[in-house]
């Protein structure tokens, strides 16, 4: 019981990074597309300045509820995908320095190198998390001792790719409506039609991974035991076809809200696709690693359980508080106060 | 090179890398908030100005200390995973709990404050840089009691092949975590200090912001004198906290080599010759002195190295020169302190002082990091003290994954580090704005 409370716990940490950092991501991704000038790229930098360092924490409690929760399942996780884990690693450094170092010299040369940091240690963290979940949805080769039997290249399937592309979008979009929410005129214009012209690519993209998750994987067979948790596609699949509606409205926070919602109903709807294996193995299903197998001792889930039971609350509280204390708009005046990026 | 050995330098690396800007993250953000509350309380502007100066110092050199986090988090599972399963049940736990309850704080409000200035009013403002200050020292805490475990292993029961939690009050409460925690910090602390008071003097020499630095440099003088004190005072008692629990590494750190059963000798000048296992010099002795302040008393008896097999000891070289590099940096930090807390009054009219305070901003740095050397080196062959070696703890990898690792991380931290110091520099020579 507890085993299975945390592996959802798991599946909720993720989501919520994705819907947190996800943006981030994306902003970071559309720099060159959407970022005309340099207080285009401000602006764009500013609207994810206060909240991406709280929103990346997200990811490192994921790591740490692995870590603590099914220490083999994170020992298997970090150790067989090695190589694919240090580049998230680096462009994730690389992505925190670009936004703090940016703004610190007043040089177009210097910013060209910092912007280009950000984007692509946006995007690389965007497509590499997508590549690993896919595979993890299709299942590793790992040997009876959960050693992994492949390499990065193993990793670059057709099935694992789509998941990158597909990542890479979602934040895509994702982005450009919390760009919307944050800024205004031609900026904003720029992304509500980026937004608009996404839409119908993520539908198609969305539609294939579907179908290539019930050629890829055994998502499908294991939803098949138990039907009615397909309604878990319903949520996702709404959220998509309202935001359409939504981006017609112009309703920014609605629009920004069911991205959210889009993304946490398909995180989920893989994640208890998995149930119970955290990492299937592709060479012998006996080998996968299950909650049973890599699961803490009852003592540690439950200690766990309470500080997360205490604190996951209160730390959403002052998120909360952060997001509605910097929910105006970035405008130009904005860009001159102390501490602006 | 094999995958251990590549594994152990890669660790190295990115924890001593993380470690040069942590210190400075735990003391100077007290410092400024000790500026700010001061500023709420007084309304006088040269606090506002020193806030934001000193707060744009501790800003630049944050972000290096979150990124490279990462690092040692992801490591335990990338190079170390046989460790990560064997002690995921207790250690993963420590590192979970440490971002739920302080690092997610740290985060969050630091990015209040940094664009919180027209935002928020100033109580709330000041409130923020606390809690970032509070949340940085609580994740230390965390961060601490994890390598507690890994130095003097309590609270666990072996079952199901694995070291499984039996008692969380016996993990959190481990003696030894809080006396580290409490020489980590104070260590931290007296360089944050050194560190106020080497850029105050860079500027008292040039007679420029006069008052300004002034104020700034006593406030760093006050932090420096009563935390590089604390810090040799207690690191005296962690000392023997080590000889109990982790006798092989106090032999490593005099290089002691035979037992005395009746009072061990304290030699001024050692070079040790691990090959021989002997000391190749061994000159100005000091008789039952090593004994004395193991154990307070000159006959007590303490361990010699010979008396654990070759394969379970420490490296002895770097152990014992890491230790003591540590006391003699440790020693100079006090007396620097007592110098610039006589001349207090007359900062611009001593010069010696203010050059040697600028020279000596790498001090507290360079004793820091032989600390971890000698606490981590010295607990070697052992990841887990007693428990687990490092070479059972490495991860089933390839050679190759972990050299492309090792080159490519060094070379994006040489290039960050590189850039991050220049910003310091820069921002530190440039002063505070304008009144």
């Amino acid at each position: 019981m507890l085993e299975t409370i945390w592996f959802l716990l798991w599946g909720v940490l993720w989501a919520i990074y994705f819907i947190l950092d996800g943006y981030d991501l994306g902003i970071g991704t559309l720099l060159p597309f959407l970022g005309k000038s340099d207080t285009d790229r401000r602006i764009m930098l500013n609207s994810m300045g206060p909240f991406w360092d709280g929103n990346e924490v997200w990811l490192i409690t994921a790591g740490g509820v692995t870590f603590a929760a099914f220490p083999k399942a994170y020992a298997v996780m970090f150790s067989g995908l090695y190589t694919p884990l240090m580049l998230l690693l680096f462009a994730l450094i690389i992505r925190g320095v670009s936004l703090e170092f940016r703004h610190q010299v007043d040089s177009p040369a210097w910013r060209r190198v910092w912007d280009w940091g950000a984007t692509i240690g946006s995007f690389l963290p965007a497509l590499l998390l997508g590549v690993a979940f896919a595979n993890i949805f299709m299942g590793l080769p790992l040997d009876e001792k959960g050693v992994f039997q492949g390499n990065l290249l193993t990793l670059l399937n057709p099935y694992g790719l789509a998941g990158g592309v597909l990542f890479v979008l979602l934040f895509a979009m994702h982005g450009a409506l919390w760009l919307t929410i944050k800024s205004e005129g031609d900026l904003q214009r720029r992304a509500a039609n980026l937004a608009r012209k996404l839409w119908p690519v993520l539908v198609v993209l969305i539609g294939a991974f579907v179908v290539l998750t019930v050629i890829y994987t055994n998502l499908l067979a294991n939803y098949l035991t138990n039907p009615l948790l397909l309604v878990l596609l319903v949520a996702p699949v709404l959220a998509l076809l309202l935001l359409r509606q939504q981006i017609g409205k112009e309703d920014w926070w609605f629009a920004w809200g069911l991205s959210a919602a889009m993304i946490t109903g398909l995180t989920l709807f893989g994640v208890v696709g998995l149930y119970p294996a955290l990492l299937p193995s592709s060479i012998n299903p006996d080998y996968s690693i299950t909650i049973a197998n890599a699961a803490s001792s009852t003592l540690t889930l439950s200690i766990m359980l309470g500080v997360a039971l205490v604190f996951v609350p209160i730390v959403a509280a002052y998120q909360f508080w952060l997001y509605r204390t910097f929910s105006h708009k970035v405008t130009e005046k904005e860009l001159g106060h102390d501490g602006a990026y | 090179m094999d995958v251990l050995m590549l594994s152990r330098l890669q660790f190295a690396m990115a924890t001593m890398f993380h470690f040069i800007f942590v210190p400075l993250t735990l003391g100077l953000s007290i410092l400024v908030a000790i500026m700010e509350t001061k500023y709420v309380r007084t309304g006088d502007e040269m606090y506002k100005r020193m806030t934001k100066f000193w707060g744009k110092l501790f800003v630049i050199n944050f972000v290096l200390g979150v990124v490279t986090g990462i690092t040692l988090e992801f490591q335990f599972g990338t190079n170390w995973s046989r460790y990560s399963e064997y002690v995921g049940d207790i250690f993963g736990s420590l590192l979970a709990i440490e971002a739920t309850v302080a690092f997610f704080l740290e985060s969050t409000f630091l990015g209040a404050w940094i664009f919180g200035w027209n935002v928020l009013s100033p109580k709330m403002h000041a409130l923020c840089i606390w809690l970032v200050a509070g949340a940085s020292n609580l994740s230390a805490l965390w961060i601490l009691i994890a390598n507690g475990f890994m130095q003097n292993p309590l609270g666990y029961v072996i079952r199901n092949g694995r070291a499984e939690l039996a008692d969380f009050f016996a993990v959190v409460g481990n003696p030894f975590a809080w006396q580290q925690y409490v020489h980590v910090l104070s260590g931290a602390f007296a360089l944050a200090g050194f560190f106020v008071m080497g850029v105050s003097s860079w500027h008292l020499l040039k007679k420029q912001n006069v008052d300004f630095f002034t104020r700034s440099f006593k406030l760093g003088m006050v932090f420096g004198l009563v935390f590089s004190v604390l810090v040799a005072v207690q690191g005296h008692h962690h000392a023997q906290e080590v000889t109990k629990i982790q006798p092989a590494k106090l032999a490593a750190m005099e290089s002691l080599w035979e037992t005395h059963e009746d009072g061990a000798p304290m030699y001024l000048l050692v070079v040790p010759d691990e090959k021989n296992e002997k000391n190749a010099v061994e000159l100005f002795g000091i008789p039952g002195g090593l004994s004395f302040l193991a154990h307070n008393d000159f006959k007590a008896p303490v361990q010699g190295l010979k008396d654990w097999p070759a394969d379970e000891r420490p490296p002895v070289m770097l152990t014992f020169l890491s230790f003591r590099a540590m006391v003699g940096l440790g020693t100079l930090m006090p007396l620097l302190c007592i110098w610039a807390f006589l001349r207090r009054n007359k900062l611009t009219e001593t010069p010696k002082l203010l050059k040697a305070m600028l020279f000596a901003i790498p001090v507290p740095y360079l004793a820091i990091e032989a600390g971890w050397v000698v606490a981590e080196v010295g607990r070697q062959p052992w990841i887990v003290n007693g428990l687990m070696k490092t070479a059972d703890a490495v991860s089933p990898i390839v050679t190759s994954q972990v050299a492309f690792s090792l080159v490519a991380l060094t070379l994006l931290y040489a290039l960050l580090g590189a850039v991050d110091i220049y910003l310091l520099f820069k921002f530190a020579k440039k002063g505070p704005a304008e009144a």
